[in-house]
């Protein structure tokens, strides 16, 4: 149990990261970025790279940076090539795939032997005893997080805020929606990256298709989160894809040690359970209008 | 002030659907003009306002603010400059952002522009709410609320605030008290008046009241067919009626004004 619990938490909060990227791309944007599952591998590969040639640390910074020119190419895309958003997302994916692989010398996946990574060298210092790589992990999450409510506050924070909750307002304002989309996208990017730089350095090794349906799993994290800390502020949401992640992260914990649904089915379980979530409103209004007309319908021309 | 030379705009160009939307317009407006704009359906009322605001770049002649060539200059750069509200006074504000964050937003672009990571501090707080207690809605007190929570005539208001609150060159109000209830448009109305005197912002407005076209600013604009057929101020305007101004716009125009909303306001 106490061993479910760390590995919930260990990765719970890396992958946080992702969702704390869809909470800006998704949420405050509201731009559905397809180029997460992308931007998490090239994150990992930079990272598992640059960590395999002796630079852990260096690593971070540059899968981050990384990540951030990817969501800059999406952006560039759609705010000035006129390509839709998703399709920007899709195409920018693509692209990446090779990238990927260039980024870990043209093969599909590198490993850490013996080179230290972040967590090797941070075990070194004592902090946090057996719970080392949470605590490293927790303190970046924080950060990050930290960063984002700051940045979500300042003059050009609120501009981002404001190009995805209303468009009319933005364009009449002196607001440069290309510049807002932009920067939003990078930073989400960056973020993604940075998700991936965490997991490969702790995992020792970077894959092609590490990445692959990140952005739905996501998506889940963000969506658990805010269902049970409720949406409303930037702090709120926030700290929403942290809780609604470590959820995740243990249920799928559990499941892989129980194998109460086989672990090949997480994937569909997982697609389910986003649908349905997003699914929700229109649902409900459905099964209110089905109502509706069945009560009208017996008490003979609805009166 | 605004010197406008003979625009034009054609929409979806070529196809049956082509509209000549401004033919040839041209206006001067003197600083501290406060210019009400009648017209028929179709006239190019909004559009002039969206040629001067940037939503689009006219396809001839040219636009001068305060003597700098604006005609090429992106939207959200001449928004600077140019306040602008809209019909639906959702247009103006973002609703899942708090009073105080819209406000900040309107604030410091203006203010700061050349600061992105300026965030409000308490001296704005306490100007936000001295600002906010002007409008008289008890909005003061509600500054950690989202706008969505407000009604239509409170985010017009709240709208207003937000584009003089660094008060533009020039304030472009489209219709902007008609989709609220009576009581609400004459507060809107009351504020708009105060705030663009005490600024003396020079403004442009669009209105389907006639009575009000004449009573509210210096100059009254008349519109058809993409042009300003009619242009009047001083002693003529001072002993305009609205039926003096149905027939001088017959004369000018070579019919009869059809705007249904003029006509059901009447």
């Amino acid at each position: 149990m106490i061993f479910i619990t760390q590995t919930a938490l260990e990765l719970g909060f890396m992958y946080a990261l992702v969702s704390m990227a869809l909470f800006l791309s998704y949420r405050v944007l509201d731009i559905a970025d397809l180029t997460t599952d992308g931007s998490f591998v090239l994150g990992m590969a930079v990272s598992v790279s640059l960590a395999a040639a002796g630079h852990p640390f260096l690593a971070v910074p540059a899968a981050m940076l990384a990540g951030a020119a990817a969501g800059f190419v999406t952006a560039f895309l759609q705010t000035k090539m006129g390509v839709p958003s998703i399709l920007a997302g899709i195409v920018t994916n693509t692209g990446l795939y090779t990238v990927n692989l260039m980024a870990m010398g043209w093969s599909s996946n590198v490993n850490l032997l013996k080179q230290e990574t972040i967590f090797s060298l941070f075990k070194g210092t004592g902090i946090g005893g057996g719970w080392y790589e949470f605590v490293l992990a927790a303190v970046i999450v924080v950060l990050a997080g930290l960063f984002l409510v700051w940045f979500l506050g300042t003059r050009l924070g609120l501009s981002i805020r404001a190009t995805g909750d209303n468009r009319d307002m933005v364009r009449a304002s002196s607001v440069n929606p290309v510049l807002t989309v932009t920067v939003g996208l990078c930073i989400s990017n960056a973020l993604t990256a940075l998700s991936g730089a965490v997991v490969g350095q702790l995992q020792k090794s970077a894959d092609i298709n590490g990445g692959t349906g990140i952005v739905v799993v996501g998506l889940a994290c963000l969506i658990i989160g805010e269902t049970v800390v409720g949406r409303g502020s930037v702090k709120r949401g926030v700290l929403a894809v942290v809780v609604g992640s470590v959820i995740y992260r243990f249920i799928y914990a559990v499941v892989l040690k129980t194998k109460i649904v086989p672990i090949e089915c997480l994937k569909l379980v997982t697609a389910v359970v986003v649908a349905l979530a997003i699914a929700m409103p229109s649902l409900k209004a459905y099964a209110a209008l089905r109502k509706r007309i069945w009560t009208a319908s017996r008490t003979k021309g609805g009166r | 002030m605004l010197r406008i030379e003979s625009i034009s705009k054609t929409f979806n160009p070529g196809t049956v659907n082509e509209k000549k939307a401004l033919s040839g317009l041209s206006l001067h407006l003197e600083p501290g003009d406060f210019v009400t704009i009648v017209g028929s359906n179709g006239a190019g009322k909004s559009t002039l306002f969206g040629a001067v605001a940037g939503s689009f770049y006219v396809d001839g002649g040219s636009i001068a603010l305060d003597g700098r060539d604006i005609t090429f200059l992106p939207e959200y750069k001449r928004s600077r400059m140019i306040g602008r509200l809209f019909q639906d006074p959702l247009k103006g504000t973002a609703p899942h952002m708090t009073i105080e964050e819209n406000l900040a937003l309107a604030y410091l672009r203006t203010s700061r522009g050349a600061a992105p990571f300026s965030r409000i501090s308490k001296k704005d707080r306490v100007f936000f709410r001295e600002r906010l207690a002007l409008l008289d809605m008890g909005l003061e007190d509600r500054m950690s609320q989202p706008v969505g929570l407000l009604s239509g005539g409170q985010r017009q208001a709240l709208t207003l605030l937000m584009s003089t609150i660094v008060p533009p060159k020039l304030l472009l109000l489209d219709e902007h008290t008609a989709a609220l209830d009576p009581g609400a448009a004459e507060k809107i109305l009351a504020l708009t008046k105060e705030i663009v005197s005490s600024n003396r912002i020079t403004c442009m407005m669009v209105t389907h009241n006639m009575s009000q076209a004449l009573d509210l600013g210096n100059r009254t604009f008349m519109m058809a067919d993409g042009k300003i057929v009619l242009d009047i101020s001083g002693k003529e305007r001072d002993g305009m009626t609205v039926d003096g101004l149905l027939t001088r716009f017959r004369d000018r125009a070579g019919r009869a004004l059809d705007n249904d909303r003029i006509l059901l306001s009447k």
